[in-house]
């Protein structure tokens, strides 16, 4: 009989951080943890060095935006932290979710854990806009220098441009700007 | 069996020097080694062993720019990747062709949002737009012969 | 190499300004000796539009960092606007070496997210074409990976071999490249008639070939002092730095998704999962070229047991009727009408999925919210990942060597940049 390792993450954690979890959401065989923030880098840790768990492996660190999903009057902070953290010797993966009030404040960094979450990171400023307190190597990765805004925020435009067809060639031809040599 | 023969010993040809410098210019096109996205692979599959680019004289691929006079711009231009591909352009020495290859270079393609530039014609001036999610090396290759045809109704004076 | 900094002119700023300059924290050891370089956007062996910074020692690198972004598409976010089944487009153009792998994540995301199951056939279908697409993905690594270093003629033969499975994928899907043939709950129709002869066929003179560009590099003394002792990464180094696919395997850890967590019926074949010891460039190699083989074997073996029957779940909220019944049922009118313009909708929830794709563990994390479109699609990208470790790979190599790490590790731009 395999150990139920969702369980087993649960009992230690709770053990351990008494009043880090907030709430536990079991969905399609996968855990998720929502952890309160301050407490997520020492149960990180915990969970990396734990020898019955051992999470040794980082998978992704990715960020939702629960911007339109607010307004039914949910309690949930409006962004959320997603760590997806893989035990090889268990073969198990589990999910931290960490909400975050203030982007510009958000969860600590992993880069002391693992160093790939620097970079990991990067990806979620850039795109999404929130900080992650102590890694100060937070840039413009995918989006030029000067780039304005974090495109896959709700409230972020898709920025779509009009399609030319047959009845509207010539009100766009004319005003494309094409290139000169 | 060659023209000399049918000349006889004079040595000398005429010809419309416009003709002789655009025939020049088709058979030795040199390419640049240039690829963005999934055309990329397809461009690479034109220059491999089924398709054999070199049948029209362009087995010979530059990275450099300064050494190509066809850009073929093979997949989509994001907005970090504009300035970098006008950059290029601007390097090349005249004579210079553009081909768009693919939809997402001539017109934005299935990716009509804030990162993709709608149409490489709006960096750089483009010849022929060869259509296509990725375009088949074949149509890569009707792409150029049309490019070919084009050049080969070109007067020097265009380039003067 | 394109030098895009003069360096009398940087050795005029100060360190901060060089920064500012360049966009990054990289650190700079020495500005007034050492040589910056940028190496990209636009060069033969970055295998893309990658852009490298390099501090320079001479031909050391001393430094280096990674400036992404050049392919930028948007994909996740477009993702958003449309519906389930409109947007598995978009996973074709990322990793656009093996779009059948990323077709795969989604669409088991998907059905995670649905909690439906497929039939056998079109699960046995899907493992056999997303093996087809590991050994051609392989191929263009191989091709372009030796060509970088230098050997031309691999090239040629790859892309020969290629262009037989991307044959194969239009025989099935009408399309070489950007296939989107997996459809949650099933496929886009059945394979053809021709294809399994098509692919036996291709099982026969595939591991002749495979030993063929074994010949021309395994022993090759070229190869071997290019490759060797080149870019080492331990095993314990490879998993903090979440390293996944052949780049993990060829330090040593005995991880691949299809063995230790498996999806998609992989627990009913038999294969090896290679596992290489010294972690360097030939290790890897080597890892990546036995995996061809192991791909055959497997696909041998699901070709030998493909099941007969359907190859879309019964559930027509979900799978569109077939084009004969539209002509009869007025329910499958109504059902196909609602599935292309409106789509289906999935619970709310977030799963995320894990596949091996060709370049390591491809995830897709995606949450619903009770709507027919995705709230939120996120990509793992095993390319994004390893790339990070490339500045700590590439401390005191050569730059010749550099290029050979790159081909190793084996990064699809669309796939960082998506």
């Amino acid at each position: 009989m395999s150990t139920d390792y969702n369980e087993l993450a649960k009992d230690r954690i709770a053990a351990a951080f008494p009043n880090a979890i907030l709430d536990v959401v079991d969905f399609r065989g996968t855990r998720t943890l929502i952890i309160n923030p301050p407490q997520l880098k020492p149960i990180a840790r915990f969970l990396r060095d734990d020898e019955a768990l051992r999470y040794n492996y980082i998978s992704d660190i990715c960020a939702d935006d629960m911007l339109p999903e607010l307004t039914n009057g949910d309690v949930e902070d409006r962004f959320a932290v997603n760590y997806h953290l893989l035990s090889m010797s268990n073969k198990h993966r589990l999910r931290l979710r960490v909400p975050v009030e203030d982007p510009d404040n958000g969860p600590e960094t992993l880069t002391d854990l693992w160093p790939v979450a620097e970079w990991l990171e990067m990806e979620v400023w850039d795109l999404m806009g929130i900080r992650f307190k102590g890694n100060d190597d937070l840039r413009r990765l995918f989006l030029p220098e000067d780039w304005q805004g974090h495109p896959l925020r709700k409230d972020y435009p898709l920025g779509y441009e009009e399609v030319q067809f047959s009845f509207n060639w010539e009100a766009i031809d004319a005003k494309k700007p094409y290139a000169k040599d | 069996m060659g023209v000399e023969q049918k000349l006889g010993n004079m040595g000398v040809v005429t010809h419309r020097l416009e003709d002789l410098v655009n025939w020049g210019r088709t058979n030795a096109m040199w390419p640049m080694l240039f690829g963005l996205a999934c055309c990329a692979i397809e461009m690479m599959d034109m220059q491999a062993a089924t398709h054999d680019g070199s049948r029209f004289g362009m087995e010979l691929m530059r990275p450099s720019p300064r050494q190509a006079d066809l850009m073929i711009v093979a997949g989509r231009v994001s907005r970090k990747m504009a300035p970098v591909l006008r950059r290029l352009y601007d390097q090349m020495p005249d004579p210079k062709w553009v081909i768009a290859m693919g939809d997402c270079a001539s017109c934005g393609g299935i990716f009509n949002n804030y990162a993709i530039v709608q149409g490489v014609d709006e960096i750089v001036p483009v010849d022929v737009y060869v259509a296509g999610c990725p375009p088949r090396p074949e149509a890569l290759i009707d792409g150029i012969m049309t490019l070919h045809e084009k050049i080969r109704g070109e007067k020097l004076t265009d380039w003067a | 190499m394109t030098l895009t900094t003069q360096s009398d002119t940087i050795q005029e700023l100060t360190v901060e300004e060089i920064r500012a300059k360049l966009g990054t924290k990289m650190p700079i050891e020495d500005p007034e000796e050492h040589m910056l370089l940028s190496m990209g956007p636009q060069h033969p062996s970055t295998h893309g539009v990658l852009r490298l910074l390099l501090e320079l020692d001479g031909e050391r690198i001393v430094n280096l960092a990674n400036d992404i972004g050049f392919l930028h598409t948007g994909i996740e976010k477009t993702m958003e606007s449309k519906t389930y089944t409109k947007a598995l487009v978009m996973t074709d153009r990322m990793d656009y070496l093996a779009p059948m792998s990323n077709n795969y994540g989604y669409i088991l995301a998907v059905e995670k997210l649905l909690d439906v199951e497929v039939t056998p056939r079109a699960e046995t279908i899907r493992l056999i074409l997303v093996e087809l697409a590991r050994i051609s993905s392989h191929l263009v690594w191989l091709a372009t990976h030796a060509l970088d270093i230098a050997a031309m003629s691999v090239f040629l033969y790859c892309f020969r071999e290629r262009e037989y499975i991307l044959d194969l994928f239009e025989m099935v899907a009408g399309q070489r490249m950007m296939v989107s043939y997996f459809r949650p709950g099933g496929l886009w129709r059945d394979v053809p008639e021709e294809f399994e002869p098509a692919v036996r066929k291709f099982l026969d003179f595939m591991p002749s070939r495979i030993a063929d560009y074994e010949a021309l590099l395994k022993n090759n003394p070229i190869w071997l002092a290019r490759t060797k002792g080149v870019g080492t990464i331990s095993a314990d180094d490879a998993i903090a730095w979440g390293l996944s696919g052949a780049s993990l395997r060829g330090s040593g850890v005995d991880w691949d998704i299809r063995k230790t967590m498996p999806y998609g019926g992989y627990e009913k074949y038999e294969f090896d999962v290679p596992v290489g010891t010294d972690g360097d460039v030939y290790a890897r190699y080597r890892c990546r070229m036995q995996e061809m083989s192991e791909s055959l074997r497997i696909i041998r073996q699901a070709l030998d047991k493909l099941p007969k029957g359907a190859v879309n779940i019964d559930d027509r909220k979900i799978v569109p009727p077939p084009r004969a019944e539209l002509g009869r049922s007025m329910e499958a009118v109504i059902h196909h009408f609602k599935l292309w313009t409106e789509g289906f909708s999935a619970p709310a929830g977030y799963v995320y999925q894990a596949i091996e794709s060709p370049r390591g563990e491809f995830g897709c994390y995606l949450r619903g919210n009770g709507g027919p479109k995705p709230a939120r699609v996120h990509f793992r990208t095993p390319s994004y990942v390893n790339l990070a470790c490339l500045p700590m790979l590439s401390k005191g190599v050569f730059v010749a060597d550099l290029v050979a790490i790159i081909g190793s590790i084996d990064i699809v731009l669309g796939e960082i940049d998506r």
